[in-house]
């Protein structure tokens, strides 16, 4: 190893091989048998819990703990599974902090909530862990479905359908299924492949067929899928990024976050991925936080990340941003980039919030940069004609219905709903459904 | 998935669990909310003659015991039978059990000791299509004041008597339902027997005061500045309940009589170990009363993952397998000998073992400098008081000397199987010689 945390520039290999390994373990590790039972003996079996109604896709959570605290993991496991058959992963991704755990009446009461991200973790890991699926399929109806997009929408409403005897066929541009689980979500979060290995266990129900390498608009036309098909779902998440709009932006050292995740997420060997000494995070979501830390974890000396807003408005929850300031990363705010100079530097223009919106206030400084990367926000590209948009986003009701008849879509690309993988899960889920009755003509 | 199907002295049901008789089973509003979570059954609160109806106190009317972090163990009530009148029950108990039709409903009975009275009620219920009826022998206050409950369970006769009076008059099957306040349970078992009892259920509450208020040095629950003793149920009961039930299973007079196992049952886990020691069913009252009727859920599926997990198709399976290993202490196999091991991997060193051993058993564990602990197999009795003390599950184990192996402590090898019956240190061993 030549290179070092202050080796200039855009490098790889940083650190000592070991260093990769520990950094990119099990962020949170997985509770044993042992530590699960104690944390599920700290739920009281709420009524009406308000934990299950955070949830998106409403897990029975009292239900599924109390499983775990009488020795029945199994069970536990198919309590959840039958709401989220993505549970293994949103136990690891979900902010619980913002979701069920927030409103744990222990959180209320001791600021500890329960641990339910961990305790479903424990419970779904089991049953995955005996290679069991506990689902079977209905009679063929013989209906037809196409899904476009493997991301945890795509992946819920196919499962969804696959389970109510219908032929779904998974369309994905991408080259492997599993959508952001498999190129964006934090590598920490979801260690040892586990995005594949879900996706894998989840088809055992039988009925997907997933074809990637099949991208709407290029290979595949919204029109031809309507008419070769009894239903059409979208789940195309959001491909395209939002611009800085910037002079200097076009510079190769200037890459989208969604990027730089990405390749991280797929590379076999993470001491060849070069990262810079000085990394610049532009934006103040979950997508700055995970390109922030993990620019950190692959041994760039300093990281920091610049929020035009003040820290309350950041979408990263204050969770997510203690964790981010822990791994050494420096969070800014009521900054805005005016300039990506060729010195190796960014200039920023301090901002204030005034009646009339943010301003800036004319003061500047600028922040060393031999890597700038890009997370203020995806948005929707390749929307096919004819289906109305809002906000910039696919038009639904509540069933996840387009403007277009025979078409539904869901996640990230439909507007309503937070953009997290368990948001994707409950509207997919919730999309096939209504397809199903459409289907069938219940 | 395991099939949870019962079949209870004929009387069918999706799985074994019934809500006991009780403020659960009190109304159809609360029934059909059962039926919903997915109770198997209920036996409904108890109806009383007819006329005016009972009268409850309108002030607190239960006390409790409760373990760390406020987990109720034990519930204790003076409540008294049904204050509804009677007509109204009789009315939406038939219009339940044909909505119902695959939940057993099961009504509970309890009037004056005469024989006019019982027919009278039993004629009163026949056209509500009811599965069978529940003689309620148990309640041990306020009814039992009236020559009632408790007062009849506690004679054998009148038990027979009245249990011959129901099945003179009505077809139905008749479970009786028995109190743990006497002595031996088997005499009132036998009596319900012998009287042409169908099954017995058990237990009702049992006599108790949960606590004494300190300012006012007065019973709770207080009524105006005074308490009386409720009857008491809840987790707290079940070993009393287990025992009782084991009994009547064994018993040479009682054993094949069908029982419904109640008391304390809270996890599928009590369920289970009903059944095993003879129960065809459980009754469930507290647990219930503590959680809501969603609490049913982890009962189905927790039964169904240990039956497919000890390859049981049906409950019947599971009904009585523990029953011909309940004996008497005279028969335990006294050359059996274990010693405590600690695993030092698991133990996380809080020293509850350590203390409990050192101040109040053998003195048989030893405690490093660095808080290793470890047992001294010299001392060891094995008595157990360890593993129950420790926090970590599977922590501490009891190891199984083979046979031939020198027990440390006694300095002899372990032996075939041999009893107290023919014990050199058993006085009437010597006395028969
Ligand atoms: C870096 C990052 C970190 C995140 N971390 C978290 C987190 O910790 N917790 C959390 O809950 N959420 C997190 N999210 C959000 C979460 O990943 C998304 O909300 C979720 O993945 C949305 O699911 P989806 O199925 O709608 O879309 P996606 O997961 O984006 O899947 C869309 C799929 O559609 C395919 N596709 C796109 N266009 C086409 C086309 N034209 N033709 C065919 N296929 C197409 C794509 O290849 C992709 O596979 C994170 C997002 C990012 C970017
Ligand atoms: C408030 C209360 C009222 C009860 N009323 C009746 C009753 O009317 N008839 C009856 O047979 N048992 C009655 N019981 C006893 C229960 O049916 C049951 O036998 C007892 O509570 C033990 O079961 P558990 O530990 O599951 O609660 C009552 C119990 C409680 C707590
Ligand atoms: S539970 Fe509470 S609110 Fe309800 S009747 Fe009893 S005392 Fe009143």
């Amino acid at each position: 190893m030549t290179n070092s945390p202050l080796t200039p520039g855009v490098v790889p290999g940083r650190l000592p091989a070991q260093a990769y390994h520990d950094n990119f373990t099990d962020h949170e590790p997985p509770l044993d048998g042992h530590e699960a039972r104690v944390a599920a003996d700290r739920c009281y079996f709420c009524h009406d819990a308000p934990c299950m109604t955070a949830c998106p896709t409403s897990i029975d959570i009292p239900l599924f703990i109390r499983q775990i605290a009488t020795g029945t993991p199994e069970a536990a496991a198919k309590t959840i599974f039958a709401q989220n058959i993505l549970g293994g992963m949103c136990a690891r991704v979900c902010p619980t902090e913002t979701l069920c755990e927030e409103v744990c009446v222990r959180e209320v009461a001791e600021g500890k909530p329960v641990e339910i991200g961990r305790l479903q973790r424990f419970a779904t890991d089991t049953l995955m862990a005996k290679g069991v699926h506990p689902f079977t399929r209905a009679k063929a109806t013989g209906k037809t479905v196409a899904v476009v997009g493997a991301g945890p929408a795509g992946l819920s409403a196919a499962h969804r359908l696959a389970m109510k005897g219908h032929d779904v066929v998974v369309f994905d541009a991408r080259p492997k299924a599993g959508g952001l689980n498999e190129f964006g979500l934090a590598a920490y979060k979801t260690t040892g492949g586990f995005a594949q290995r879900e996706v894998d266990w989840l088809l055992q129900i039988g009925g997907i067929r997933i074809e990637t390498g099949r991208a709407l608009g290029r290979d595949l036309s919204l029109a031809e899928l309507q008419k070769q098909y009894d239903a059409v779902f979208l789940s195309i998440g959001l491909a395209g990024v939002n611009a800085l709009r910037a002079p200097g932006e076009e510079m190769a050292h200037v890459r989208p976050a969604v990027d730089f995740i990405a390749e991280l997420r797929q590379s076999a060997d993470l001491s060849s991925l070069p990262v810079g000494r000085d990394v610049v995070v532009i934006g103040g979501g979950m997508t700055a936080v995970d390109a922030a830390v993990q620019s950190r974890l692959l041994g760039a000396e300093t990281v920091t990340i610049v929020y035009r807003r003040g820290q309350e408005k950041m979408a990263a929850s204050g969770y997510e941003q203690d964790h981010a300031t822990s791994a050494g990363v420096r969070i800014v705010t009521h900054a805005a980039p005016v300039a990506v100079l060729a010195s190796g530097e960014v200039e920023f223009a301090y901002t204030a919030d005034t009646p009339d919106g943010l301003k800036q206030t004319g003061e500047t400084f600028r922040l060393k940069a031999d890597q700038v990367l890009k997370a203020i926000g995806q948005t929707l590209t390749g929307v096919p004609e004819g289906l109305a948009l809002t906000s910039g986003k696919i038009a639904v009701d509540a069933a996840g219905r387009t403007s277009l008849k025979g078409v539904w879509a869901g996640g990230d690309c439909a507007a309503g709903g937070e953009d997290l993988t368990v948001t994707a899960v409950a509207q997919g889920r919730d999309a096939a459904e209504d397809i199903h009755a459409a289907l069938v003509g219940a | 998935m395991a099939n949870l199907t019962s079949n209870f002295i004929g009387i069918k049901s999706p799985n074994p669990f019934w809500l006991a008789s009780a403020p659960p089973t009190d109304k159809k509003y609360n029934v059909e909310r059962a039926f919903e979570a997915g109770w198997g059954g209920v036996v409904w609160k108890t109806l009383g003659s007819e006329g005016p109806p009972v009268v409850n106190v309108s002030g607190p009317r239960y006390g409790a015991i409760w373990g760390a972090d406020r987990r109720l163990l034990g519930l204790n009530n003076i409540e008294l039978i049904t204050d509804r009148p009677l007509e109204v029950n009789l009315q939406e108990i038939k219009e339940v059990k044909r909505k119902w039709r695959d939940r057993a409903l099961i009504i509970s009975l309890m009037v004056p000791c005469d024989e006019d009275s019982w027919k009278d009620i039993l004629n009163r219920i026949e056209d509500t299509e009811a599965d069978g009826v529940e003689l309620n022998f148990g309640c041990p206050h306020g009814m039992a004041e009236r020559g009632m409950g408790s007062a009849v369970g506690q004679v054998p006769e009148y038990i027979e008597m009245v249990t011959r009076w129901v099945k003179k008059h009505s077809r139905m099957p008749c479970i009786v339902k028995l109190t743990p306040n006497i002595t031996d349970v088997r005499k009132p078992a036998e009596a319900a027997k012998r009287g042409g009892a169908d099954a017995v259920s058990l237990i009702n509450t049992i006599n108790s005061i949960t606590s004494v208020n300190l300012d006012d040095f007065s019973p709770e629950p207080m009524i105006d500045g005074k308490g009386t003793h409720g009857g008491y149920c809840g987790p707290a009961v079940k070993p009393i309940a287990l025992n009782m039930v084991a009994e009547i299973a064994r018993s040479a007079e009682t054993r094949g009589l069908p029982i419904s196992g109640i008391g304390g049952v809270t996890t599928w886990r009590d369920a289970a170990e009903f059944m095993a020691l003879g129960a065809g069913n459980v009754q469930v009252c507290t647990a219930a009363m503590t959680y809501g009727f969603k609490v049913v859920q982890e009962m189905i599926s927790g039964l169904s993952e240990y039956m497919d997990s000890k390859g049981m198709t049906s409950t019947a399976d599971l009904v009585g397998r523990a029953v011909p290993n309940v004996t008497d202490w005279q028969f335990l196999n006294l050359n059996y000998v274990t010693k405590a091991q600690i695993d030092p991997d698991a133990c996380i060193k809080c020293g509850r073992c350590y203390a409990a051993c050192e101040d109040t058993s053998h003195q048989a564990i030893a405690m490093s400098p660095d808080r290793v602990f470890s047992v001294k197999d010299d001392e060891c009795v094995a008595c157990n008081l360890c593993v129950n003390v420790c926090p970590v599950d599977n922590c501490i184990t009891m190891r199984t000397l083979p046979k031939g192996a020198v027990d440390e402590r006694t300095g002899r090898k372990v032996g075939d199987y041999a009893n107290w019956t023919t014990h050199p240190n058993n006085p009437s061993v010597k006395a028969a010689e």
